[in-house]
């Protein structure tokens, strides 16, 4: 018992141990101060769902020896880029969602490969590199949404040139995966009665109940979670294949992958193009579920929650794993959507949780930095 | 009362948890006297020299018995600042001197001469004071006088060549008005022979001053051309100390080598005519500390050859150079079919397989189980254990398990299951992982280096047993790099030593204790051709 317990609080664990507490903590607070649980837990699925991809980026660029991929900008743009040139097409649904993913691998492959090119010359800095790079993409894409010569109405300002900050999905492929054969626990305000909907969006309820006359209690999204656990699954698979299996070797110990005739820069290489490649993907899932796809500078700090997320499910700068991807983003998105409603009802004024996010998020990636190289 | 004296170590002894490295030394040195200290690796000279500098690895390991005179009087050296201040000073292999300096501010780094300014007075501060670069630049001009160098003192370090360097580390050293005790530590390794020459008279002339010298140093030759006493370690004993005139070559490199052999070996009497399996050509490898500058050699098939010699000469570079883990020169020729460098899978498809000398740091995935990092390399190389699913191919655990099952067994791999991380293997197990590793690719050539570093006994035999039966039963070539001389002697057919980068001759496991040391210390061709004892 003694042993588990040092375990649960050392290294990498700690942070989770911490997190855990605390969600266990915020959960209690919740039940005690009448905050409708069950909203708040199907709020936590579907956060976690969505954020899950671009979490899971994290895991072979962490592998490769790359360590967590600050600069999953890159990837995000990418996504980004694929979801507008899709909308301009117009195509609502699953056919623009699967546009938008296939638009975007091809780009991600070419930025991830340069990128990883990149960081093959400035070994031993990436961290910091690799932050900046992300920053820099950000930057450098807000001169390029308002160049970009899309027409779509919805999409540019109605005055002026260029695209808008924030895109409404709603006529395009906003909320398919969630919508997907999702189960819907609707209260009807009048009659207090209890109905299930399966796979129907949230706008056939409300034109069902109009005026907010039912509202939807718990949420499945299984699409999004099919999509999610399938896309685990397929890194699972990358892992145990020759390529994954050297990959992983040649971030475990660079050294002892040369000397077994593994190309070390190739391998980072593939780490950084792959991680890329699932950000992409990932932030494309994200804006679905979000229901708008944002430009400028909204991805300037995604990468921080992401990789906060898989340090709290208890990888280090060296190691990760799909199952740190799952607890991890499950226990920061969790403790994110719960402590909102909770600091609320205690102090009404401030933007409490907005802080508690912060502080969670930055020490976290702060007491896994101070983590690398330590611990022989 | 005068001392006779300036250094006198009696009875020390010291071991590190149970492991005796030095024991019962005695070390007298004379004021005036260059005093050289020989042994081979690990003979218990750097760990006498730490005593004597009061190091922090001495004292966290239980410190040591027997006591240390300082002019006739006992001292308890607990910090190399405090051996300092007892006016021992030390010229390093290593150069520590700051490149952006000048040579003076160099000599006179933490012990500058100032005067006092109105600031300092003020506040009262020694470290607010001026520097008075005059009377420093005087001191420097001194000490360089001192030594016969006519540079400027006030030259950047920077803009110096290497042999000067060491002679400022000397100025340095001698400026230190105490000082009584000078500590040489292989000044000369990294200096050509004139540099070595130049190094070897200003030691004369710092003697003449009445400074004693302790001269660390595997080159016999100098030893011959600057010592008074010689005094000589092995495996942490003391051989002999005697005055050099009482002494020559052949002696001290017997007594260096010379241990009681119990030659396992039963000496092969009929020659091998086998045909060359691998053949070097010039081999260079660029390998940080183990530079390899031009071996040639031929190794036959079916042997075991050993390469050995001191370290730091290159002899580890061969086989990290032949699979090509550090930039290499050269021609490897390997079964009549040109090998090509610089390229590690490329080495291995010529069957060669390898157990690096760095366990931790290139032989294993510390964090990953005992069945992977057997896997891993066959994997890579081989395309073994793999199981395809149409252009995939993904791990096949149960291959995977059941060949490392067969390993442990096949070599006594002492572990809680294969899926028992490595790091929580001991240094022995460890080396049998690495060694299964290499085993399971097949190759028809195996190098391994430094096998039984850090192994224990038992261990260690069932390694050299296992090459042994590899070498007869499979007929594997095996090419072993080892430190341990006496490990060599006692498996391999032929000894090739490694000097300075190059083969320096090839002797068979029982030839004499002379040649062998004489060989390791560079000597060999020197008293052969030239006769210098």
């Amino acid at each position: 018992m003694n042993k588990f317990l040092k375990n649960m609080t050392s290294g990498a664990n700690l942070p989770r141990f911490i997190i855990s507490s605390f969600f266990l903590l915020v959960c209690v607070m919740a039940v005690i101060v009448k905050i409708p649980f069950t909203t708040l837990m199907s709020d936590t699925l579907v956060r976690f769902a969505m954020n899950g991809v671009l979490v899971l980026a994290m895991v072979p660029s962490i592998q490769s020896g790359l360590g967590p991929n600050f600069a999953l900008p890159i990837g995000i743009i990418a996504g980004l880029v694929g979801s507008v040139v899709s909308f301009e097409f117009g195509i609502a649904g699953f056919g623009g969602l699967w546009l938008a993913i296939a638009i975007s691998i091809p780009l991600a492959l070419i930025f991830g490969y340069l990128y990883g090119q990149m960081l093959n010359k400035v070994k031993g800095s990436e961290l910091i590199v690799s932050t900046y790079t992300g920053f820099s993409i950000v930057s450098l894409m807000s001169i390029g949404w308002i160049l970009m010569p899309l027409k779509h109405p919805e999409m540019t300002w109605p005055l002026g040139k260029g695209l808008r900050n924030i895109i409404l999905l709603d006529n395009s492929f906003g909320k398919m995966l969630n919508d997907f054969f999702s189960w819907k626990y609707v209260r009807v305000a009048e009659t207090g009665n209890l109905i299930t909907f399966f796979n129907r969006t949230d706008k056939y309820i409300s034109d069902l109940y109009p005026n907010n006359a039912a509202v939807v209690e718990f949420t499945i999204p299984t699409g999004l979670l099919i999509f999610f656990f399938l896309f685990c699954f397929v890194v699972f698979l990358f892992n145990r294949s020759k390529l994954g299996m050297e990959m992983r070797a040649a971030g475990d110990n660079p050294k002892f992958a040369l000397a077994s005739g593994i190309n070390v820069d190739k391998m980072r290489v593939l780490g950084a193009t792959l991680s890329t490649v699932i950000a992409s993907i990932g932030i494309v899932v994200f804006s679905q579920s979000y229901g708008y796809l944002q430009l400028y500078q909204a991805p300037l700090f995604m990468a921080f929650p992401a990789i906060a997320a898989i340090l709290i499910g208890g990888a280090s700068t060296q190691k990760a794993k799909i199952f740190h991807v799952i607890i991890g983003t499950f226990l920061f998105q969790g403790l994110l959507t719960m402590s909102l409603p909770v600091a609320n009802k205690l102090i009404v004024e401030g933007n409490l949780s907005e802080v508690l996010r912060m502080i969670i998020q930055n020490g976290v990636i702060l007491y896994a930095l101070t983590k690398v190289g330590g611990q022989e | 009362m005068k001392n006779d004296y300036v250094l006198e170590m009696n009875g020390i002894t010291k071991d590190y948890s149970g492991n005796v490295v030095l024991n019962n030394i005695n070390l007298k040195v004379k004021p005036g006297e260059i005093h050289a200290l020989l042994g081979e690796n690990g003979a218990g000279k750097s760990t006498l020299m730490n005593i004597l500098f009061g190091m922090p690895v001495i004292h966290s390991t239980g410190g040591f018995n027997g006591e240390v005179k300082l002019n006739g009087e006992v001292v308890n050296i607990i910090s190399p600042k405090e051996a300092m201040g007892h006016g021992i000073g030390m010229v390093h292999q290593e150069f520590m001197l700051i490149p952006g300096f000048t040579i003076t501010e160099n000599i006179k780094l933490n012990r500058e001469i100032t005067r006092r300014n109105i600031v300092s007075s003020v506040f009262r501060s020694k470290a607010l004071e001026f520097l008075d670069s005059e009377a420093m630049s005087k001191d420097s001009r001194k000490a360089l006088d001192t030594l016969n160098i006519g540079i400027d003192e006030n030259a950047y370090v920077s803009s110096l060549p290497v042999g000067y360097m060491q002679l400022v580390e000397i100025a340095r050293e001698i400026d230190k008005r105490n000082i009584k005790l000078l500590v040489f530590d292989e000044p000369t390794a990294v200096l050509t022979e004139s540099e070595a020459e130049n190094l070897i008279g200003a030691m004369k002339v710092i003697a003449g001053h009445g400074i004693a010298i302790l001269f660390i140093t595997h080159r016999l030759d100098e030893v011959m051309m600057a010592a008074d006493t010689v005094t000589v370690l092995r495996d942490g004993n003391l051989v002999v100390s005697k005055p050099k005139t009482e002494t020559n070559v052949m002696e001290i490199a017997a007594l260096m080598v010379g241990r009681e052999l119990s030659i396992t070996k039963t000496v092969k009497t009929e020659e091998k005519e086998a045909d060359v399996v691998m053949s070097l050509r010039n081999l260079q490898v660029n390998m940080p500390g183990e530079a390899v500058k031009g071996v040639d050699l031929d190794i036959k098939r079916g042997e075991i050859i050993g390469i050995g010699g001191l370290a730091g000469q290159g002899k580890i570079g061969i086989a990290n150079g032949i699979m090509g883990m550090f930039e290499t020169d050269g021609e490897i020729t390997i079964n009549n079919e040109k090998l090509v460098l610089n390229n590690t899978i490329e080495s291995y498809n010529k069957k060669l397989a390898f157990v690096s000398e760095d366990r931790k740091g290139v032989g294993l995935l510390l964090d990953s189980s005992i069945e992977d990092n057997i896997a891993i390399t066959a994997i890579r190389v081989n395309g073994d254990f793999l199981k395809k699913f149409g252009p995939f191919s993904f791990r096949d655990d149960s291959k995977i398990r059941n060949h490392a099952e067969s390993m442990v067994k096949e070599l006594d791999i002492r572990c809680t299951g294969t899926k028992q991380e490595t790091r929580r293997l001991s240094g022995g197990n460890q080396q049998k992982v690495c060694l299964a590793r290499a085993l399971t690719i097949e190759p028809e050539i195996l190098l391994v280096s430094e096998p039984t570093r850090g192994v224990d006994i038992g261990a260690k035999q069932l390694i050299l047993d296992k090459l042994r039966f590899l070498n007869k039963e499979l007929g594997m070539t095996i090419i072993m790099t080892s430190s341990e001389l006496a490990e060599l002697r006692s498996i391999c057919d032929r000894i090739v030593i490694v000097c300075e980068g190059k083969v320096e001759g090839v002797l068979k496991p029982d030839a004499s204790d002379v040649d062998f040391g004489l060989m390791m210390s560079g000597d060999y061709k020197k008293v052969k051709v030239g006769g210098i004892a």
